[in-house]
């Protein structure tokens, strides 16, 4: 199947969805001209809290619902005309449990094997490859339900990988999950971008997530593309790294301060005590001069660290709020209520 | 970056054949068989009650045969067991959205209506084992029926015609239920249909009693009862000479009224879509 002519795997332009909230109460506008679009085989992070418009946006890129306006298509396949076509190009791996828990494990991959148009002996043998890769095979023909909330997730993946599929939608894919079973479906991700060579849309509220997993990533707001880019170029848009030079005595605090006005560049320079903070844009390669300059001039530094800035401080910068308080926020309760009573 | 954009296009996914309709049912039916065959006590379950009804409503009417103008033969459960087997078969079906709603509390449902898994296979593998429950639950009554004393003149031919009259009408009310569980997505939904329409259409029929003495109101609503030409045609093959001419005319009404259900239930994914 040709991709999109400019080889986009998934473009959303200007997507409206709005959800009717019942009578006398306007509709809740859950899309507001989302747009974004994600080249082939990347990664590509849908990041926001609850309610924010993601999973609205990936039930309307996977054929599952439809947007009120705007385009959206999938491996060059507009969506609305094509539904048909764009579902034999995509995988699916819902917020909820997707697969049959009174199924066993290889039960639910053939059977999504053989809805897909594979033969029975193709599905038999791609899903025992997927079983092997995700450390389910000792679990193949055991019923779903007896599966501890990882492995049961890592089937999901699996169902969703069963035809090769050139886009894969993950719809929060480690919610619920514990620590451990969160890092190794991380790791389990980052394999499969790379070695399925497919296009992935995730979608998550965990910061952490998005920073590792995505290549790309949007930060999406009240159903709103806020800021869109690499993790990288998103928080170097901040302005700068935090430097922190912690002193042995402060008596050469002046001089320090003297020295990071001759190398230029430092903004919000802070004395307190014995340290001295500050923000400077590339703070990597800023710290050694820094340091150099100091031992130049006799100043004995009992430390120095450079902190990036995190993608919790791109959030706050964009939306005016942190991303903490929205999870708290009861107007985002509301929304996703919403959202999941849309569900 | 430039690694990825200089990289040639995605490998194409592999070319397989569109699946058929009937491919899609078949899988999807084998699925459902695969969970009562895990758990059969569930067969046994919905079949206790109806043999039940069969027992004692079999003991507490003996009598109703000897009413002058009733024309349902002279042995009471005879007349009783075709109405029994389409009792079970409309009771069952009403709850046949159950498995939507288990699929929709799950995202099953979701990730089946992403993939190109046919609509109509999805309606059509429910209807189908629902019917099959129906056939195996049917042939047990007819069992213990036998057990009981009945005898039926209209042989094999009129057991096969009982039961494919019982699987039209589960398939039919299955197909109800599915829409109802589709638009609603609620299983409270689904207890109202059982309350609100399995009891008068049961009461408006012959399954118990021949309408010729009922009042004259229920005989003629009963004609326009689904349930009723399920019983009807069921308990003329039966029979030692059926009208033949009803148990086809009966059989057909119910075969469109079936597609007809079919069919609406199957458009109901686009309005579950639609809400999505």
């Amino acid at each position: 199947m040709a991709a999109s002519p400019d080889g986009m795997a998934l473009v959303a332009a200007d997507l409206v969805k709005t959800y009717s909230q019942g009578r006398g109460k306007p509709p809740l506008r859950a899309l507001d001209g989302l747009t974004f679009q994600t080249e082939e085989g990347t990664v590509f992070g849908l990041l926001g809290p609850n309610g924010a418009g993601k999973s609205t946006t990936v039930k309307i890129l996977s054929t599952l619902s439809r947007a009120d306006s705007g385009i959206a298509t999938v491996a060059g396949i507009d969506v609305a005309k094509h539904p048909g076509r764009a579902r034999s190009a995509i995988g699916f791996v819902d917020q909820k449990q997707v697969s049959d828990p009174m199924d066993t494990g290889v039960e639910n991959l053939v059977l999504a094997g053989q809805l897909h148009g594979m033969s029975t002996r193709a599905a038999r043998s791609r899903a025992g490859e997927l079983l092997e890769r995700f450390a389910l095979a000792g679990a193949a023909r055991r019923q779903v339900k007896t599966y501890s909330g990882g492995m049961a997730r890592k089937l999901d993946v699996a169902i969703g990988l069963m035809h090769r599929p050139q886009v894969l939608f993950l719809d929060e894919p480690t919610t619920g999950l514990d620590p451990e079973a969160r890092a190794e479906m991380w790791a389990e991700i980052e394999r499969m971008s790379r070695e399925e060579r497919m296009t992935v849309l995730l979608t998550t509220h965990y910061l952490e997530e998005a920073d590792r997993l995505a290549s790309r990533l949007a930060i999406v707001d009240a159903g709103r593309v806020v800021t869109e880019g690499t993790p990288e170029q998103l928080k170097s848009e901040l302005r700068g790294d935090a430097v922190v030079i912690e002193l042995h005595e402060a008596s050469v605090i002046a001089q320090v301060l003297e020295s990071l006005d001759r190398l230029g560049g430092f903004r919000e320079v802070v004395a307190e005590g014995r340290a001295v903070r500050a923000r400077v844009d590339g703070g990597g390669a800023a710290l050694p001069l820094v340091l150099a300059a100091l031992d130049a001039e006799g100043v004995s530094v009992a430390s120095a660290t450079v902190s990036r800035p995190s993608l919790d401080d791109v959030y706050l910068a964009h939306t005016g709020h942190s991303f903490a308080a929205v999870h708290a926020g009861s107007s985002a309760d509301a929304r996703t209520d919403l959202e999941e009573a849309a569900a | 970056m430039t690694a990825l954009t200089n990289r040639p296009t995605v490998a194409a996914a592999p070319a397989y054949a569109r699946p058929s309709f009937f491919r899609h049912t078949a899988y999807l039916t084998l699925r459902q068989l695969r969970a009562v065959v895990r758990i059969p006590a569930f067969i046994v379950m919905n079949v206790v009650q109806p043999l039940i009804w069969l027992l004692l409503f079999g003991q507490l009417f003996t009598s109703v045969v000897d009413i002058p103008g009733f024309t349902g033969g002279d042995n009471y459960l005879e007349f009783l067991t075709p109405g029994i087997v389409m009792m079970m078969a409309l009771f069952g079906s009403a709850w046949a959205g159950t498995s939507y709603i288990q699929d929709m509390d799950r995202g099953v449902m979701d990730r089946f209506l992403t993939s190109p898994t046919s609509r109509g296979a999805m309606m059509a593998a429910t209807l189908v084992y629902q019917a099959l429950l129906t056939l195996v639950q049917s042939l047990i009554v007819l069992g213990v029926a036998w057990l009981g004393g009945a005898r039926f003149d209209g042989g094999l031919g009129g057991i096969l015609i009982l039961l494919l009259a019982a699987m039209l009408l589960t398939a039919s009310f299955s197909a109800l239920s599915n829409a109802a569980a589709l638009l609603a997505r609620n299983q409270n939904v689904l207890i109202g249909i059982s309350q609100l329409i399995t009891i008068p259409l049961m009461f408006l029929s012959s399954a118990l009693m021949d309408t010729s003495l009922s009042a004259d109101w229920v005989a003629e609503v009963a004609r326009f009862n689904p349930f009723e030409w399920a019983v009807v045609a069921g308990r003329e093959a039966l029979g030692a000479s059926p009208d033949w001419a009803s148990v086809w005319g009966h059989l057909g009404l119910l075969a469109v009224f079936t597609a007809v259900l079919a069919w609406v239930a199957t458009r109901a994914f686009r309005v579950y879509q639609r809400s999505a």
